[in-house]
């Protein structure tokens, strides 16, 4: 046997290489592979193929019924639109609300800023779990101005879903770093060429933010497309519910595998749309904010 | 002309309190601006984060339930004494009138334990225990007695669960950023790939792997028959309660392992390229020069990894709640889900808030810990 040359055995190396990490990308990859082919198969098919490799092609009797069965058994749309609306703006709420205050933390003094930023930051050790029980009392005694006056209880409603998550200590804590590692003069010069401290906010540190947004941004949408337990405490109306609640509805009697998989596919998809869009920013920014923290 | 301490007395109280220490009166736009802009952020935290978590505190310390006809009483560490009560008891042989060890076909037979644990006023320390191990010393057999059986086991699951998968996930996150840390062409594909998994809920996750671990046609026994030509016996992964945690791992593990190999990468590209350049003239093989220039410059970053994981695997839910509830024989309870089921399914209130506060307390430790350790290094 010839031994091979020594180019020859960089290009083998790196083709073991390649081959090991696209190994490794399939054990990442097929669970929503399986997903979504899955959800082009009829029941029966989907079962029996889930014990062969034939689980993870698109193969046999392929159609999109399951997706309108989905949509019958289920008011996706609504469920769809709740979601998004919930979503965006607690997701605009929560960057703005977050950054205002990291700003204040970064570049104002106000007595008592240190302690407060430290119990800020201990309050990432709560889980959300641990109160969601007393939150659902807080909210059931909470006074709405609603189309009749003063109601006193914000179940079942848009704003429980969306008010108590849109401050949060961890996107405080992430635009604080990132606005405290900014250059001091960048502030210092603004001040004397006169700009108020709203300008200041607005028109330069905003506007340098970007990478940072997109990190609270992402984290925002991730836990509030996701949310599950929350809802399912406080929404009794159908037509308020998210769309994650709505999985419930594919568990009664029998249980149609098929259809599920065509709703996770509807509730998975979009999310990632939405990473593969902000991915760059979004790992560069867990990456610096992991280092520091 | 008065000194900036004279104007700073004349001051109205609130700017006082606004003001820092030993900050000039002229800073008083700053601090009063800086409040207001803190300070939606800051109600809203305090209403729906600080006072929930107070108010659990405060349950934990009485008999809250969610509807009752009775006022909520005032019962000290109760809650406390019940879910932490842990006994040892030794149960000495049943003997006859002679003071003979009374044997049935071979074996030494106790008194019952319930004639100690229910209403004997001689052993007070045990009323209402319920035995949670035993085993044999000699010819006593030793109870191991406690107040709460399965809220012992979910805290003995989610402590076991939480010291497996920092290691584990932690290993396999290094892994795999050591495997992405180089100029290739197309490794930031495989890095989004290997991070897609952080992104899906842990709903969507734990009902996909509801499947894969199925022990009828489950795609894990398939991929394992098919690699074994056939040979591998199918295991039903969330039904048997020896390979029921351990699947909950593994599938947790996959789910977050990106998200902590991109922490990892991060703490790589810190390492400057020209240590790597001088150990390897040095004659350092790839194993020393991981020993020696990459893990040293990693430590910090292995501290934080490991303190993250940690405090998110105590906080155990969703797999157990959406694949097991609990199950089989409590082999999956965690403290979180006992929480959960009995605060809110079963309305005991304090009960579940007493649970939470353990939980609080112990993970406020782990915290404690890191902020020890990484302090020392300054």
């Amino acid at each position: 046997m010839r031994s091979l040359s020594f180019e020859n055995q960089q290009r083998l190396l790196i083709g073991l290489r390649y081959a090991l990490l696209i190994l490794i990308a399939m054990i990442f990859i097929f669970p929503i592979v399986f997903m979504v082919v899955s959800s082009l198969k009829p029941d029966m098919q989907l079962l029996r193929d889930s014990g062969s490799l034939r689980a993870f092609l698109p193969v046999g009797d392929i159609s999109l019924d399951n997706y309108a069965d989905a949509f019958e058994r289920v008011p996706m749309l609504q469920f769809f639109f709740n979601s998004v609306f919930t979503t965006v703006v607690s997701v605009a709420a929560a960057l703005w609300l977050n950054s205002m205050a990291a700003f204040s933390f970064a570049f104002l003094q106000w007595r008592g800023k240190a302690l407060v930023l430290s119990l800020i930051i201990a309050t990432f050790i709560v889980p959300f779990e641990v109160i969601a029980i007393p939150l659902l009392m807080v909210v059931n005694s909470l006074p709405w101005l609603g189309p009749g006056g003063i109601e006193i209880g914000w179940l079942n409603s848009y704003h429980v879903q969306i008010i108590p998550f849109i401050a949060d200590s961890l996107g405080i804590f992430l635009f604080y770093q990132y606005f405290r590692d900014l250059p001091d003069e960048l502030v210092e010069a603004a001040r004397i060429d006169g700009a108020s401290i709203w300008q200041i906010y607005t028109r330069i540190i905003m506007p340098i933010a970007g990478p940072i947004l997109a990190t609270v941004a992402i984290l925002k949408f991730l836990g509030m497309w996701n949310a599950y337990i929350w809802p399912l405490m406080t929404i009794r109306s159908e037509e308020l519910r998210p769309i994650m609640v709505g999985l419930q509805y594919f568990f009664q009697l029998n249980t149609a595998w098929g259809e599920i998989m065509a709703y996770l596919s509807v509730v998975t998809i979009p999310v990632l749309l939405f990473y593969l869009a902000l991915q760059r920013a979004f790992i560069e920014s867990i990456a610096t904010s992991g280092i520091k923290g | 002309m008065t000194t900036a301490a004279e104007a700073r007395q004349k001051a109205p109280l609130w700017v006082r309190w606004l003001l820092p220490k030993d900050a000039p009166l002229y800073q008083r736009n700053d601090a009063v601006i800086g409040w207001l802009m803190a300070a939606p952020a800051l109600i809203i935290l305090t209403v729906f984060l600080v006072i929930p978590f107070f108010m659990a505190f405060f349950w934990s310390f009485t008999n809250q339930r969610l509807i009752s006809p009775n006022p909520t009483e005032w019962v000290g560490l109760r809650n406390f004494g019940r879910l932490l009560n842990v006994q040892v008891f030794n149960l000495e042989p049943e003997r006859d009138a002679a003071g003979h060890i009374v044997y049935e076909e071979g074996a030494i037979q106790y008194p019952r334990l319930r004639t100690f644990t229910r209403n004997n006023p001689d052993y007070p320390h045990l009323d209402g225990l319920r035995e949670f191990t035993s085993w044999q010393s000699g010819e006593n057999r030793t109870v191991i007695l406690v107040g709460d059986v399965v809220f012992l086991r979910a805290l003995i699951n989610t402590l076991i669960f939480a010291a497996v998968i920092a290691p584990l996930q932690g290993g396999l996150a290094l892994v795999l950023a050591l495997l992405l840390n180089q100029a290739l062409p197309f490794i930031n594909v495989f890095r989004s790939v290997y991070f897609a998994p952080v992104v899906v809920s842990m709903v969507v996750v734990s009902l996909l792997w509801r499947f894969i671990y199925d022990g009828h046609n489950g795609l894990l026994n398939t991929i394992l028959g098919i690699l074994s030509f056939g040979n591998f016996q199918p295991v039903d992964w969330l039904g048997n309660p020896y390979t029921a945690m351990p699947a909950l791992i593994a599938m947790s593990a996959w789910q977050a392992v990106g998200f902590h190999m991109v922490i990892w990468l991060a703490g790589l590209q810190t390492i400057p390229a020209s240590l790597y350049e001088a150990a390897g003239l040095d004659g350092a093989g790839a194993w020393q020069k991981f020993r020696y220039v990459t893990w040293p410059g990693l430590r910090n970053t292995a501290v934080l990894v490991l303190i993250v994981i940690t405090i998110q695997a105590m906080g155990l839910f969703v797999q157990v709640d959406v694949m097991t509830r609990g199950g089989p024989l409590d082999a999956t309870q965690s403290v979180v889900f006992q929480a959960v089921q009995r605060g809110y399914d079963k309305q005991d209130i304090a009960e579940g808030s007493a649970i939470s506060v353990v939980l609080f307390i112990i993970v406020f430790i782990i915290a404690m810990v890191q902020r020890y350790i990484t302090r020392e290094k300054e």
